[in-house]
């Protein structure tokens, strides 16, 4: 088991072997970030720009006018709330080709505490127009995330997470397509639709449900925006209960992106597990997952609930 | 006037069992910050043994002098210095960054008695000292607010629009204080992104400009006079330190901004420091 800022790390630089457009920027935090690891390979093609987040979004918009592919590295919280004015007004405005990579995604950065901790980054960058959002669920996912936004040409934020996730793929087995969700596990009764590390708990509840004779669909939604509506509209309409599952505010986030597709077009029950809109603080990465109820006991609860609710419609 | 013999001997001994309380502490915890927290220890007795008007018996009194830790990563050395003025046990000081104690990673104003503002993200500190400093002077106060701000922090702009703010509200009663130890997270300041010469920019963005040894107690203590006294401006000290002072194996090295202190280097710290285990 890799940390997914290793397998980032990694990916990057055999990314920078293959195309020399690739160019990567960080704000004095690159030994976390791991984007040191690319700076090691390709000097020449690595920018450490000290603190200053904003200058760093804001270069990188020259690197792409300039035909360069530059991944942008900070932590989470950092892009979304230091370098969102250039990510808004040069990168997604004029639909730069830019990789916009935050650290430490959720919870992950559990000591620092909610001062550091990123939970309404998705939410401001879904809300970003042309910017695409992707959260992988494992260093496999990471990996060939890193490899497919590279193809794609356009902005797009890419979050990750500090810690060592329990993995969901394997090496030869992590079909990643940007605006595809996958389905790990067809049920009838209940589907889960999660992102990142809650992928792997969706999982983990599944088995948990199975033994109650609750067979759950789980999805991986990768890519929050483009959502993949026609996949959230299938699967409701097959299960009628949609839990969704995020390492973030519920506020904006995945849920929120699922409840707009279902909303118009095939209402059903939903209940939304992610941070019910308050800031984190300082613990063990797990014990802090529970208090604020993003554990696999809180996705059980969540079906049991949402099961509930479509039997008394 | 400066300071006596014995108040010398006084606040260094405050030094040295906040340094130790430092070393324990993250030790124990196995996380958190050593070196900007060393770096800070002297410029921090210095200010609440020495200068700042505060009552641990009365942490929100409007009158009192107002701190901010704009380098938020250094709490250690704030709760550490917190707990020796009698704001919070020293026991508390063992459950810092777990589930649920008042100590987290960062300063938070909103469970820790003491802290005037919380921090943790770089660079806002002075901006929002100038909004104490102008608060005060609306108010009739005469308090003053002092800001920690590291080295490395200052390469966030919006540190040079506060200074440029603090200027033109010629803000006397606010003290900016620079932890000038040449390192920052992933390297010195001089390869990351060098500074340049500080004394000439603060002086060209008009602040009353003081340099000392960040270390040397008596020297510290005479800046802060001449910043008190100087009444057309705001004032930015300079202070030289080294990052990770005191203990020999993290002095000057970025790696120890954030790590964590095994076994054996604990005990060499604990004995470097002149305590025993
Ligand atoms: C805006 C922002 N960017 C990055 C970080 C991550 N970070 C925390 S401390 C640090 C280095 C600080 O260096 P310096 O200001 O020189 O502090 P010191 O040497 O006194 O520890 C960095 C990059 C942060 N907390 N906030
Ligand atoms: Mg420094």
């Amino acid at each position: 088991m890799k940390a997914m800022r290793e397998a980032y790390g990694e990916e990057l630089v055999e990314l920078g072997k293959t195309n020399n457009k690739v160019v990567a920027l960080d704000a004095d935090v690159s030994g976390s970030t791991r984007s040191a690891l690319f700076g090691k390979a390709f000097p020449d093609r690595f920018f450490n720009v000290g603190i200053a987040e904003g200058n760093m979004a804001a270069m990188a918009a020259g690197f792409a006018l300039a035909d360069k592919i530059p991944f942008i590295n900070t932590f989470a919280f950092l892009m979304a709330a230091r370098a969102t004015d250039p990510i808004r007004s040069l990168i997604a405005y004029n639909k730069l080709n830019v990789k916009v990579v935050g650290a430490y995604g959720g919870f992950s950065d559990s000591y620092d505490g909610g001062s550091h901790q990123a939970i309404e980054d998705v939410a401001i960058m879904r809300s970003l127009p042309n910017l695409k959002v992707i959260i992988p669920a494992d260093e496999y996912a990471a990996r060939a995330a890193v490899r497919a936004v590279a193809e794609y040409f356009g902005p797009i934020y890419l979050r990750l997470n500090r810690a060592e996730v329990p993995p969901v793929y394997s090496t030869d087995n992590c079909s990643f397509v940007i605006g595809k969700g996958n389905v790990l596990a067809e049920g009838k009764t209940v589907t889960i639709i999660a992102n990142g590390y809650m992928v792997h708990r969706a999982m983990q509840a599944r088995e948990i449900l199975l033994n109650e004779g609750i067979d759950a669909e789980v999805i991986d939604m990768h890519t929050v925006k483009p959502i993949d509506s026609e996949l959230v509209i299938r699967s409701a309409a097959k299960t009628g209960a949609v839990v969704t599952a995020e390492e973030a505010s519920i506020i904006g986030g995945l849920g929120s992106a699922v409840a707009e597709v279902l909303a118009v077009n095939k209402p059903v029950p939903m209940e939304f597990v992610g941070v019910k809109d308050v800031f984190g603080e300082s613990g063990d990465y797990q014990q802090l997952l529970s208090k604020f109820g993003l554990d696999t006991p809180s996705i059980v609860q969540a079906a049991h609930r949402v099961i509930a609710k479509r039997s008394s419609n | 006037m400066g300071l006596t013999t014995e108040k010398v001997n006084e606040l260094e001994a405050i030094t040295k069992k906040m340094r130790m309380n430092i070393i324990e502490t993250l030790y124990k915890v196995q996380t958190g910050h050593p070196g900007g927290s060393l770096s800070a220890v002297e410029i921090m007795t210095t200010l609440y043994f020495s200068h700042m008007r505060v009552d641990c018996a009365a942490p929100g009194c409007p009158d009192r002098d107002r701190f901010i830790a704009s380098k938020g990563h250094c709490a250690p050395v704030v709760y550490t210095t917190l707990a020796c003025k009698g704001y919070f046990p020293e026991e508390e000081l063992g459950n810092l960054r777990q589930l649920g104690c008042i100590l987290q990673g960062h300063p938070d104003m909103k469970r820790i008695p003491g802290i005037d503002l919380s921090t943790g993200s770089l660079g806002l500190g002075l901006s929002a000292g100038i909004g104490l400093a102008l608060s005060a002077r609306l108010d009739n106060k005469d308090y003053y607010t002092y800001v920690l701000i590291g080295d490395g922090e200052l390469q966030e702009g919006q540190n040079w629009e506060a200074f440029m703010a603090g200027a033109k509200y010629k803000l006397n009663n606010l003290i900016a204080i620079i932890d000038y130890n040449g390192v920052q997270l992933d390297g010195t300041t001089e390869d990351i992104m060098p500074l340049g010469d500080l004394r000439k920019k603060f002086e060209a963005f008009d602040w009353h400009v003081v340099e000392c040894d960040g270390h040397d107690l008596v020297a510290l203590d005479k800046v802060f006079i001449a910043a008190k006294q100087e009444k057309g401006m705001p004032t930015v000290i300079i202070a030289k330190t080294v990052k990770g002072k005191g203990v020999s194996f993290m002095e000057g090295k970025n790696t120890w901004h954030g790590k964590a202190i095994g076994k054996q280097e604990y005990e060499t710290a604990i004995a470097e420091l002149g305590g025993s285990i």
